[in-house]
This record gives C-alpha cells, sequence and structure tokens, in this order.
C-alpha cells in the first residue's frame, strides 16, 4: 500500500476519516502536526507522524491537548501551517489557551492553523458525548464539519485557508463514525513548501485588552458568515418545491440521503447539507426554508443546527410563521448516542405516515426468540498477561488486609476497565485525565473530619504525565494523606502504544530523552517505591505499608504492556497448565472466578480450572494467585 | 461481475483481537480496485480488548453510502465466532441473509469465570440456520492451528467468503491484495491460509 505521501494525484485510495484529514493537511502543506492521543481523533497525528520523515513536516505526542495546540501555534505565528488534533475531552484541556487565541489572532505573519476536534457520540471511547459544536457557538470560533471521508479531506485543506485569510484558527469537527469510517477519496496534489520559519517581533499577539479583541472575533465572525453562504461545502439536492426539508451535517447526511432513496422519496423531499457549521450561513439557510412548510434536522448528537435553524426561522420574513421544525426537540430522533441510519429512515417514514419496517414480522420474532434463548454479552476485558490485572489484584488484597474500608481513584486507560460491566468495580470515583489524583489529594483530607478510611489513586504512566503531576505536586505541598500507584507499562496502550515523555523514542520513532517517573516523583520529596506487578506478595505487602504512613507515597508499578512485550519478544514466556490433581475445584474457584484472566476457563464436566490454550499468553503470573499451588509453570523452550 | 443488491451488504464479525479489520481492509482495497464504491464502518476503541467487534462493508456501483447498514439490512454475515454470528443475525437478518461462520467458539469473560453458560452448540448451530437462507459452517481456526498459527483463521474465512462467490472478487482478486498488503515473510503462509479457507467451502457444496 502507498503511504499517505504518496499516490498520484486523481486516484482513489481508501482512507479512514481521521487519515483523509490528514491528507488534506498534507495537501495544505502542513509543516507541523501535534496531538495526545484519544480514540477516535488519534489517527490523524499518528498518520502524519507516519510520513514525517519521507516529507520532513514535523509530527510530536505531546504531554497533552494544551501544550500540542500552544506549540501548533508558534510554528503559525512563525509563518508555517500546522494543525493539533484531540477528541471531546481533549479539547477542554485545550480551551483556555484556545479561548485566547481566538482573540488573540495569529499574528503579522500568520500561517494557518486548524485544530480537529473528534467527538464520540454513543461515548464508545469516552466517558462523555458531548458535542463539541457549542464551543464554537460560545467562544465565536469558525466550525466547520464534513460529512465523509473525501470531504474531510477537502474541507481540511480548506481551513487552511481560511485561517490565514481570517487570521484565526479554524475548528473541525468530526465524530467517531466518520473518523473511524474508511471510504473512496480522490487524492490531490502535495504542494512544495518554501520553508522559511521568522518570527516577527515587531508584535505581541496576546488577547490583552480583551474587549478590543471581543469586537474583532465578533467581526471576523461576520466575514466568516459571508464567505460560508457561499461555500460549496453546503449543498442542496431535491425538488425545487419539496415537500419537506431534511437539514444535515456530518455523517447524517449520507444517512439522510439513504433515508430519501430507500423511501423513494426524492419527489416530494430535497437534502439541504451543511459543511460550515459556525457561524451558520443563515441567508442560505433562509432561503431554502421559504420554500417549504416542513423540516427533519438530522445531526449528531445536541441539537445544536436544530436550535439555531428555529433562530434562523424565527428572525426571517420570508419564512412562514407556521413553518414546521422537526428533530430531537420533537422527539423525532434522540437526544442521546450515536445516530444511526435506521433512526433517520423511521423519523422521515413517520413524518410521512409511511410504516418502516426492517424486516418481516416474522423473522423479527425468530429473531428475538433466539436472542432471548440464546444471546449473552461478551464483555470487553484487559488482555491475558496484562500487568494491570495483577496491579489490581495486589491492590485488592492491599485494601483487604488493611481493613479499613479504603477504596481506589480512577483514571483514563486500560484499567478503567475495572469499572465496566466485566470489571473488578475496585474503583470508586473515575471523571477524566489525572482526576484520580486530583480527587485523591481531597479524600486524602478526610482524616481531619473524621474519616479513617485510606485512598490510593491510580494512574497510567502516559495520564500521569498529561495530567495528573499538578495533582500530585498539590497533594505533596498541602501535605494530603494518599498513595499513587503510578500503572507504568510504558506506553500509551489503550489507544494504539503511543510513545510519551517516559518512553524512548518519540511520535516519528526517533530516539528521545525519557523523563524517569520514579526520579521525578522523587525529587519532589515523596517516598517512592518501585516494584514488579507479577510480583504479587511483593507488591501487595508493599503497597500495605505504604498505606500505613502518613503524607504522599508513590508506588510505581513497572511492567511493559503485554501487546508490546509481544510484539517485541513474538515468544511466551512459560508453559502454564493446571494439575487437576491439586485444583479445589468449586470450593475455591479463585482463578477464574476473582482474578479472571480470559487464558484460564472453567471446565464445567470437571468442575475444575483449565488452560484456556488458544488465548493464555503463558505469562505465569496465575501461579501465584492460586492459593493451592495448582496452576504450575515451567520455562517455555 | 455484477452485485445482486445495490448496495450490496456484507457484515464482518468476531471478537476483538481475532483480524475482523484486516479483512475489510483487504475486501475494501479490491472493490476499490475493481471500481467500486466502498464504505466501511468499524467498531475501534475499547471494544476491542476481548468485545465483540464487527465491521460494516457497503458496495455499490452507483454511488457512495454511509459507513453502517441499517437494522435488518444484510446479505452476508462472515463470522470469526459462532456467538457473534448469532449477534449479527439478531441485528442485521433477514429471510435472505447468507453466513459463513468460523464455528470455533470463543468465549466471554462472563463464561470463563463460570457465570453465563456458552449457549448450546447444537442450539447454537441450529439457530443460525434457521435464521439464514443459506449457510457455512467451518473451523478455522482449527485449521490455522494445523498450519501453526490459529491467527490465520481470519484469512482463513476470507478464503472461504470468496469461494461463495457472494461477492464480484475472485481469487486472483485477493490474492493479487495479499501480495500487496502483507510484509513478504508473511505472504505465503496467508496465501496457503486462503487456499484452505477456499477449498474448504467448495468441499461443501
Ligand atoms: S493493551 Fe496492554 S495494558 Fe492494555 S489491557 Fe492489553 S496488556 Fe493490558
Ligand atoms: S499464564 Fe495465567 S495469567 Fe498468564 S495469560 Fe496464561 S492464564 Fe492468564
Amino acid at each position: 500500500m502507498p503511504s499517505l505521501a504518496q499516490g498520484s494525484p486523481g486516484s482513489p485510495q481508501l482512507f479512514m476519516g481521521n487519515k483523509a484529514i490528514a491528507r488534506g493537511a498534507l495537501e495544505a502543506g502542513v509543516q507541523f502536526a501535534a496531538g495526545y492521543p484519544g480514540t477516535p481523533s488519534s489517527e490523524v497525528v499518528e498518520s502524519l507522524a507516519q510520513v514525517a520523515k519521507e516529507t520532513g513536516i514535523y509530527v510530536e505526542w505531546s504531554t497533552n491537548e494544551k501544550v500540542a495546540t500552544e506549540a501548533a501555534a508558534a510554528v503559525s505565528f512563525s509563518g508555517l501551517r500546522a494543525l493539533a488534533a484531540m477528541k471531546t475531552a481533549g479539547l477542554n484541556v485545550a480551551l483556555d489557551f484556545l479561548v485566547h487565541l481566538n482573540y488573540s489572532g495569529l499574528g503579522k505573519n500568520g500561517a494557518g492553523l486548524v485544530v480537529v476536534v473528534c467527538d464520540d457520540p454513543e461515548g464508545h471511547s469516552s466517558g462523555d458525548e458531548a458535542d463539541s459544536r457549542w464551543v464554537a457557538s460560545s467562544e465565536g470560533i469558525p466550525l466547520l464539519e464534513p460529512g465523509s471521508p473525501q470531504e474531510a479531506k477537502e474541507i481540511t485543506k480548506w481551513a487552511f485557508e481560511l485561517s490565514e485569510e481570517f487570521n484565526g484558527f479554524f475548528l473541525i469537527r468530526s465524530s467517531t463514525r466518520l473518523s473511524l469510517s474508511t471510504s473512496l477519496v480522490t487524492l490531490g496534489k502535495l504542494p512544495h513548501v518554501e520553508k522559511k520559519a521568522h518570527f516577527d517581533t515587531s508584535q505581541c499577539i496576546s488577547p490583552y485588552l480583551a474587549r478590543l479583541h471581543h469586537i474583532s472575533v465578533l467581526e471576523r465572525l461576520a466575514k466568516v458568515q459571508e464567505t460560508f453562504e457561499r461555500s460549496s461545502f453546503n449543498w442542496y439536492q431535491g425538488p425545487e418545491n419539496p415537500e419537506l426539508i431534511i437539514i444535515c451535517s456530518g455523517v447524517g447526511s449520507s444517512y439522510a440521503v439513504e433515508a430519501v432513496e430507500s423511501l423513494n422519496l426524492g419527489k416530494s423531499v430535497g437534502v439541504l447539507k451543511l459543511g460550515t457549521l459556525w457561524p451558520i450561513p443563515k441567508g442560505l439557510v433562509a432561503k431554502h426554508l421559504a420554500k417549504t412548510s416542513r423540516v427533519l434536522i438530522v445531526e449528531e448528537v445536541d441539537p445544536f443546527l436544530e436550535t439555531f435553524v428555529k433562530k434562523t426561522a424565527f428572525e426571517s420574513a420570508k419564512v412562514s410563521k407556521s413553518l414546521k421544525i422537526y428533530g430531537k426537540d420533537s422527539g423525532h430522533l434522540p437526544k442521546v448516542g450515536e445516530l444511526k441510519p435506521d433512526t433517520v429512515l423511521k423519523a422521515l417514514a413517520t413524518l410521512f405516515q409511511m410504516e418502516y419496517l426492517a424486516r418481516e414480522a416474522d423473522y423479527e420474532q425468530r429473531a428475538n426468540d433466539a436472542a432471548a434463548k440464546l444471546l449473552i454479552d461478551r464483555g470487553v476485558t484487559l488482555c491475558p498477561g496484562c500487568p494491570h490485572r495483577a496491579s489490581f489484584w495486589s491492590i485488592k488484597k492491599a485494601l483487604q488486609k488493611d481493613g479499613r474500608d479504603g477504596f481506589l481513584t480512577g483514571d483514563i486507560g486500560c484499567y478503567t476497565l475495572d469499572v465496566f460491566p466485566a470489571g473488578d468495580k475496585l474503583t470508586k470515583a473515575l471523571h477524566a485525565m489525572g482526576s484520580g489524583v486530583g480527587l485523591a489529594t481531597g479524600f486524602g483530607h478526610l482524616d481531619r473530619f473524621g474519616s479513617e478510611q485510606p485512598v490510593i489513586a491510580v494512574c497510567g504512566d502516559s495520564t500521569f504525565y498529561h495530567a495528573a503531576i499538578p495533582a500530585l505536586l498539590n497533594a505533596i505541598h498541602n501535605k494530603s494523606n494518599m498513595v499513587m500507584v503510578l500503572l507504568d507499562n510504558r506506553t500509551t496502550a489503550m489507544t494504539g502504544f503511543q510513545s510519551h515523555p517516559g518512553t524512548a523514542f518519540d511520535a516519528m520513532e526517533n530516539a528521545a530523552p525519557t523523563i524517569d517517573a520514579a526520579k521525578f516523583c522523587r525529587s519532589l520529596g515523596c517516598k517512592v517505591v518501585v516494584t514488579d506487578p507479577f510480583d504479587i506478595k511483593g507488591t501487595t505487602d508493599t503497597l500495605l505499608q505504604l498505606m500505613k504512613e502518613d503524607g504522599v507515597k508513590v508506588l510505581i508499578m513497572q511492567r511493559k504492556c503485554e501487546l508490546v512485550r509481544m510484539r517485541e519478544e513474538r515468544r511466551y514466556p512459560y508453559k502454564v497448565w493446571v494439575d487437576v490433581e491439586k485444583c479445589r475445584g468449586e470450593k475455591c474457584g479463585f482463578c477464574t472466578k476473582s482474578f479472571r484472566c480470559p487464558g484460564l476457563l472453567w471446565d464445567i464436566e470437571t468442575g475444575k480450572a483449565q488452560i484456556n490454550e488458544a488465548v493464555c499468553c503463558g505469562c505465569g503470573v496465575c501461579v501465584d494467585i492460586c492459593p493451592f499451588g495448582a496452576i504450575v509453570r515451567e520455562e517455555a523452550a | 461481475m455484477a452485485i445482486r443488491e445495490d448496495p450490496l451488504n456484507l457484515v464482518i464479525s468476531g471478537v476483538g483481537g481475532q483480524g475482523n479489520i484486516l479483512l475489510s481492509r483487504l475486501i475494501g482495497q479490491s472493490l476499490m480496485n475493481k471500481g467500486y464504491f466502498v464504505a466501511i464502518g468499524e467498531t475501534l476503541g475499547v471494544a476491542q480488548r476481548g468485545g465483540a467487534v464487527m465491521s460494516n462493508v457497503r458496495i455499490s456501483a452507483k454511488m457512495p453510502f454511509g459507513p453502517l447498514i441499517p437494522e435488518g439490512k444484510a446479505h452476508v454475515i462472515l463470522s470469526l465466532e459462532p456467538l457473534e454470528t448469532l449477534r449479527m443475525l439478531i441485528r442485521y437478518g433477514n429471510p435472505k441473509v447468507i453466513t459463513i461462520t468460523n464455528f470455533h467458539p470463543l468465549f466471554p469473560v462472563s463464561v470463563l469465570s463460570g457465570k453465563d453458560r456458552y449457549p448450546n452448540y447444537e442450539a447454537l448451530r441450529q439457530a443460525i440456520t434457521e435464521l439464514s437462507a443459506l449457510v457455512w459452517f467451518l473451523d478455522a481456526t482449527d485449521m490455522g492451528l494445523k498450519l501453526g498459527m490459529p491467527i490465520v483463521a481470519n484469512v482463513i474465512m476470507l478464503g472461504a467468503l470468496i469461494a461463495s462467490s457472494q461477492l464480484p472478487l475472485t481469487r486472483k482478486d485477493l490474492e493479487d491484495e495479499m501480495r500487496d498488503t502483507f510484509p513478504s515473510e508473511r505472504i505465503e503462509l496467508n496465501l496457503k491460509a486462503f487456499e484452505i479457507g477456499f477449498k474448504a467451502l467448495r468441499s461443501q457444496n
């Protein structure tokens, strides 16, 4: 397969939305890209990192999204095009800077600056379904939303031009279904860029005197709107005077077109697809509203367009006062979850009093019967051999032995799975990146109010650098009592093994200085112990001891992510089996009911544990959790 | 080769780690080379940690479609695990759907720990059969184990899918695509796996 920077102009390629955005940036001559990994956004920066050496552009995984956008802005200030990409949660982290950047503009020499944000409707890989378009409207940031990978590439290219023209950064909003779906994209040309960066020191780029800058933000928006009114990313297809118009954006546009086609409503229904979402091209919208009596709004997640289309209808003299606008407020489409083609089909069918049946009633019945009788869920779980499973085991043991009703605050990473249906649920509070440590600093003060419960915060290595450090400093300085357990698996596992400040390589796979978390924490003056989570006894005893001591203690449980180890070593360390003579069967069940590595299974016939050979990766750690020595390991040949 | 429905909706399902995505890529790429519009919707992220995963592949000769298949509208289901075949039939099935299943159960965590029971194999096979217009079952994982590489079960299943003639793709189309995709040291093994799956399905006809 050709790389992202290859392939001849005009030829088609299969790209997922995120890769298409990356290609659009290359076609716009981007020179610098930064981000922090997070599903569903990671592939934007990752795809650029993969061609960094080939193209001579610079790409980094920054410690967090705020730093990423700051770094990208500096490059834009100096005359080179730059991009930052993140998921919605990350936009919140970057927002403090972005709000002020929107006021300051990009300076005298500003080159295009594009910020890509990927929402995660349904929360497939997130703790929220937040719709980032509101940020654009509340802060006055221009926002574009593509509807397909092809459009994602084109809109990205255009966003760079607009950003330069209007001297402000532009936001591109994507969502899971666009970012991670793949379809045909026709390649454009890659430009040759003269790379001479220079920062003009005759200026100071700053939002201060805010009131004046606020005026320019509003003026900029008004001008952007004029451009948006004429954009080809807003299009209409359908009859001249439709009975109903579907106004849609993002992935909703393909569902809308498909629904009209499947219900054979092409003669009565038009589709107005918007790609320029903030500011809304009100003139264009009003023009179409004047031609119909009914409107259905199809968008993900919140009634954002719906709100502003209603406002537009209210303000426009040409629009009939009896115009009916349907969507989320009217209950035709849901306000939660991901948009699906079916929901759009059903909403449209309802508005035309048609019956939409996904399939014959008899089949439906049989399918439901089979579901009730046979279907079981397949929960998500840590991989076989995952060091986190052993770490959580030790934490559980230490909490039990300690006996003071202690508990765990959690964080974002593979270990978040602890709160999922198939998890152990040791974690009692879990919110955002770094919040486990932040929450623990508060819990760690409860002794003054009569609580005796010890608190432990878990946090992964990438998360530690991203957002936990300020919380840790706070805990130390303000004399909180807590243990921070750093689950150090030497990578950003959940999102696909990206580098971070603790790894010895960077996003472009060049050697990089490593920030040693243990040394760093020691330099802060707190007690730091490093253990191997596979040493279950040693880890449990250490933690138990640390829980008894006052102040802030850091326990680093350090072992490589099993998937990374396997990639590097390509061998299983042990051959592992269950000695059926020693296994106590139903009387115990410790390994499969409590430790629950998918490499172990319960043999219903014999009522004993068994190694699940197709799954076990021979890490050998279950040998140490079996209280009867029934699991045996032998060094693999 | 024409497609029998437009769009033709293919579901590929399995369990995280079985290599679903590789299949949708190989198929998508080959279809693109033949001039079809292809859209692929996929489960990514958290669900890949041992969860149920699927790809929706939509193939059209006339226009680009969105990445998701509406419920009840699959034409072909290729599944790397039987419980997942059933899950997909319940969601996307209809009286005309065709299923090809790797009948090699992988237990969910709740079954491993003894909390749930995996459905009785015969009952499961029967339910899949009753909900499909045409079914094929094979044990690709076992065939993969015999090759010393259970992980190639996905490519074995790809061979079976192509042998079923449900897609407008020939054996050669996929073989060419695999040669382009795999690093040289893995090409032979994967071509072998593909052939095993292809023949296994043909021998059932
Ligand atoms: S990817 Fe690594 S860290 Fe994540 S669950 Fe698997 S082994 Fe554990
Ligand atoms: S050795 Fe035990 S803990 Fe390790 S992967 Fe195999 S079953 Fe799981």
